[in-house]
């Protein structure tokens, strides 16, 4: 499918920008269609253009040595990736990867240069974009750095686990991290982390606890 | 005699907050989820293995995958 402006007039970064503008980007913006699964960047890796998702979600994530993943964004439709290696001339900081079918829309950076140049406007919503992307990531430096969020976690799990009698409350991943005071991403890499240690297992929609006294010494609940 | 079967637990949907954006859809790895006049439904909630990337990129919270929380053996 060609690329339309309507496409490009849903993007934060194109906010604001007349008809005509958004024609003349028009012709530097190409299309990527992508299958489920499909490495869009990979991290270390040099790359040369700015993307924005069109439709579908686009994982962005980094890979520790051993193997951990931790996300950093969900981006969805309108949303843009790879902004630092095309801002800084640096490696990809991160890997992205299709959840799904997508469609993105990339922008070299050479041609992103030029629409800085000539329309002022991108790159205040430029700036916008970046320090909205700060913000987030600042808050999930703060989590991966106190260390607190696996007690946090594991506190809510012992909380809110039923010994079998009465109604059992069920939890999102979402309402655990809003209770742990965190970003939903960090409620899956602390599940995983129970999981890894054999304090926890997942049975589908099922979080059983194997070792409760595990989890109480990980809450702080033991001397 | 016959044990009954138990009932699939399903993701919960709140089709009122649904946006009809199909990212949900387009993430479902069991193909569970199609969008029926604009909104959210199952089609083949057994399929459904609980993976909770429609939950993860849903922007309205209109799908979630809550879990039961117990003690091994109960």
């Amino acid at each position: 499918m060609a690329v339309q402006v309507e496409h490009i007039k849903s993007i934060p970064y194109f906010a604001g920008l007349s008809s005509a503008e958004l024609e003349s980007i028009k012709s530097l913006v190409f299309e990527v269609e992508a299958e489920r699964g499909k490495l869009l960047l990979l991290e270390g890796e040099p790359s040369e253009s700015l993307y924005f998702v069109v439709s579908g979600a686009v994982k962005v994530f980094k890979t520790s040595a051993d193997g951990k993943e931790q996300i950093l964004q969900i981006m969805r439709p309108g949303e843009a990736f790879n902004e630092v290696p095309v801002f800084d001339g640096g490696l990809n900081l991160a890997t992205a990867q299709a959840m799904g079918p997508v469609v993105i829309y990339g922008i070299k950076k050479e041609n992103l240069e030029t629409i800085l140049r000539n329309h002022s406007k991108v790159a205040l919503n430029a700036i916008r974009v970046l320090s909205q992307k700060l913000r987030h990531v600042v808050s999930l430096v703060e989590d991966l750095s106190f260390r607190h969020v696996n007690a946090r976690v594991a506190k809510i799990l012992l909380e809110y686990a039923s010994d079998g009698s009465g109604d059992r409350q069920r939890l999102t991943q979402q309402e655990m991290a809003a209770m742990a005071g965190t970003a939903r991403e960090m409620i899956g890499r602390s599940l995983k982390d129970l999981i890894d240690e054999g304090i926890i297992r997942l049975e589908r929609h099922r979080i059983v606890i194997a070792d409760k006294e595990a989890l109480k010494k990980m809450a702080g609940m033991v001397a | 005699m016959r044990m009954a079967e138990a009932p699939i637990v399903c993701p919960v949907i709140y089709q009122d907050k649904c946006n009809g954006c199909g990212l949900c859809v387009s993430v479902c790895n069991c193909n569970s989820l199609i969008l029926i006049q604009n909104v959210i439904v199952y089609i083949e909630a057994s399929q459904c293995g609980w993976c909770t990337q429609c939950e993860a990129v849903c922007p309205t919270g209109a799908i979630c995958c809550p879990f039961e929380i117990v003690f091994e053996g109960n």
